[in-house]
């Protein structure tokens, strides 16, 4: 039997979103002869559309201007209205997604597979998927029974992107449909975006980024590190429990939600190696990991690994920069 | 203003070293130090500074074996009210959807305007929370990093979205709420504290004080189920430098000369 497969599709200011293509790839992995839907909620959403149909052989479309900002909970009853139940929806696995997900998956009576990393095959309804816990730190095989319908979140960055096609999609207008009852989730309202602060330096134009982790351990420590930011001409960056802790200001967080940085060199002091982390880091640098646990994910990512205690070694690694200055 | 906030019990990735046991059944659970997720920590301090501005209660619940009850103790000595355990054999192996009606009908027995989850536990999938607000029918956000008490019958939040950017909303109570980390800055429990609740009755709930359909929970009600645990192999793995601690030093040394890294 073949699904019937929906991607919501994330848009922006006209533009597709690059993980629109991956859940493409991702539908096609999931079920080679599925026939896939790409949804598009919001305003003005024409261009949107009319570039899916190279990539989508339907696009549904659902415009109105009050949904010219993305509310999850207008969106989950629209989505509701029109999506029949036993249908696959993917979902990208982001602030978004998250908010719309769950609450999707008890809507339409399906089961609930969030943030997953790769899908390997279907056997008797079951779908076999990966998934990580733990901040990556392991990863497990889950079976996921899709027979009555499933929503799943999928990690972005993790299929690769499927180059559009010459699908030659159509687009079908679902606005009437999913407004039957009218403006769904009126209990929550959207009222404004407020931008990010900007801070004292701006680490997304640094060549040089020395960024520290959780395992900095202490605020006084963060010292050391300036120092050797100091010694290779680079700025101080780092993770998010630095920020909560309020060590450094916002500005200096490099992932999904924080700066993304375009470094040519990345030091990773102490830092696990999250997705939320490393979906900051952009254009390929060369990374450097410093890190005490040898099973750290972060060094299945970096090109260079020290497996040492930081605080021992990156005071060692400035005076030795210094020395032969 | 009563507030409910939903609470787990995990290992505590920031003090172990997870592995995966020798037959890829579970993670190495010998020596593991357990604590409260902490997302949920940051969800108790946000419930306790509002009530301590409104007034109302704070009640702490978990689903778990009789070892959650350490972490609502622990909730108990930062300051919430009431702590809830339900236990029972029959919610093993339930999936996030049986978590979510287990916790709905424990919910339902009582009256909150608030309830809260953590934005995401040890397993990443941030789920509860709005399988919980969907089942309930009351409004959700996710990812909340800010709140502001109005009145009684609507507040305004702040969600984290893309880049540092904060979306503002206005939502209705009651409302589900999960809680991002960062939203402030959880206040610290001594032992002397955790003495001070030692004694406190927490009441051990299970399926049949609540009265749940247990057709819609535990293991033969999951649609999702685990199979194994592996460790993962994402990239192509880094160099490992070796040798004693200056030798690595003077090797990365090179290494960032070569690659510009040092100006
Ligand atoms: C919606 C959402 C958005 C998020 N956005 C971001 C984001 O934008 N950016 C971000 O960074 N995170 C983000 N996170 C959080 C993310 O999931 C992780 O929790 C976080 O990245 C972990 O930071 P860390 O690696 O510093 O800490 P940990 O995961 O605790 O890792 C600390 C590391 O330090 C090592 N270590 C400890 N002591 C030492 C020592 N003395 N020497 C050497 N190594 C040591 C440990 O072995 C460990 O690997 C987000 C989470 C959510 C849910």
């Amino acid at each position: 039997m073949a699904f019937q497969i929906f991607t919501y599709i994330l848009h922006k200011d006209g533009v597709v979103d690059d993980t629109a293509a991956e859940m493409a790839a991702a539908a096609a992995k999931l079920d080679p002869a599925a026939s896939v839907t790409a949804i598009v909620v919001g305003s003005k959403t024409d261009p949107v559309c009319s570039s899916l149909t190279a990539s989508f052989k339907e696009v549904w479309k659902i415009d109105n201007d009050a949904l010219a900002y993305p509310n999850s909970e207008v969106i989950r009853g629209l989505l509701a209205n029109v999506i029949p139940k036993g249908s696959i929806v993917l979902i990208a696995h982001d602030h978004f997604g998250m908010d719309l997900s769950p609450g999707l998956s008890v809507k339409l009576d399906g089961a609930y597979l969030p943030d997953a990393v790769g899908f390997e095959g279907i056997e008797g309804g079951k779908l076999k998927a990966v998934r990580q816990e733990y901040s990556g730190q392991v990863s497990t095989h889950v079976l996921c029974d899709i027979s009555g319908g499933a929503v799943i979140t999928i990690r972005p960055g993790s299929f690769t992107a499927l180059a559009a096609g010459s699908a030659g999609g159509s687009v079908v207008d679902k606005t009437g449909d999913a407004l039957t009852s009218g403006m769904p989730g009126g209990k929550r309202r959207f009222v404004e975006v407020i931008e990010a602060e900007v801070g004292d330096v701006d680490i997304t134009k640094s060549e040089v980024l020395v960024s520290i982790g959780r395992g900095i351990g202490e605020q006084e420590n963060i010292e050391i590190v300036n120092e050797l930011a100091k010694a290779m001409g680079g700025d101080v960056s780092c993770s998010r429990p630095i920020i909560d802790a309020k060590w450094l200001e916002k500005s200096r967080q490099v992932g999904t939600s924080g700066k993304t940085v375009k470094p040519k060199v990345y030091m990773a002091l102490g830092i696990s190696g999250s997705f939320q982390h490393l979906g900051g880091i952009k254009g390929s640098p060369f990374m450097v990991a410093v890190n005490k646990n040898p099973k750290a994910p972060i060094f299945q990512v970096a090109d260079i690994g020290v497996v040492e205690d930081l605080i021992e070694f990156v005071p060692m690694l400035t005076e030795k920069i210094n020395e032969m200055k | 203003m009563d507030i409910l906030v939903c609470v787990k019990r995990v290992p505590d990735t920031a003090e172990n070293e997870i592995s995966v046991n020798g037959s890829g059944t579970d993670i190495e659970r010998d020596d593991l130090v357990y604590s409260v997720n902490e997302w949920d920590n940051y969800a108790v301090e946000e419930a306790i500074q509002i009530r301590d501005k409104v007034g109302g209660s704070v009640t702490v619940i978990s689903v778990g074996d009789s070892e959650s009850e350490e972490v609502l103790r622990r909730e108990m000595a930062m300051g919430a009210d009431k702590g809830i355990l339900i236990s029972d054999g029959a919610f093993e192996g339930s999936d996030g959807k049986g978590l979510a009606v287990i916790l709905k009908t424990a919910i339902e027995k009582d009256k909150y305007d608030l309830i809260f989850t953590g934005a995401q536990a040890d397993d990443g999938a941030g789920q509860v929370g709005g399988m919980l607000a969907a089942m309930l029918d009351l409004p959700y956000a996710s990812l909340v990093n800010f709140i502001e008490v109005s009145d009684d019958k609507k507040i305004k939040i702040g969600r984290e979205i893309a880049g540092g950017q904060q979306e503002i909303d206005e939502i209705d109570l009651p409302c589900v709420l999960s809680i991002q980390t960062g939203i402030n800055e959880p206040r610290y429990v001594g032992i002397r504290g955790i003495r001070k609740v030692a004694s406190v009755e927490i009441p051990v709930l299970g399926a049949s004080d609540l009265g749940i359909d247990q057709g819609l929970v535990g293991s033969a009600a999951a649609k999702v189920s685990r199979v194994d645990y592996f460790m993962p192999a994402l990239g192509k793995g880094a160099e490992i430098l070796e040798g004693s601690i200056e030798e690595k030093a003077d090797k990365l040394i090179e290494l960032l000369k070569s690659k510009g890294g040092i100006k």
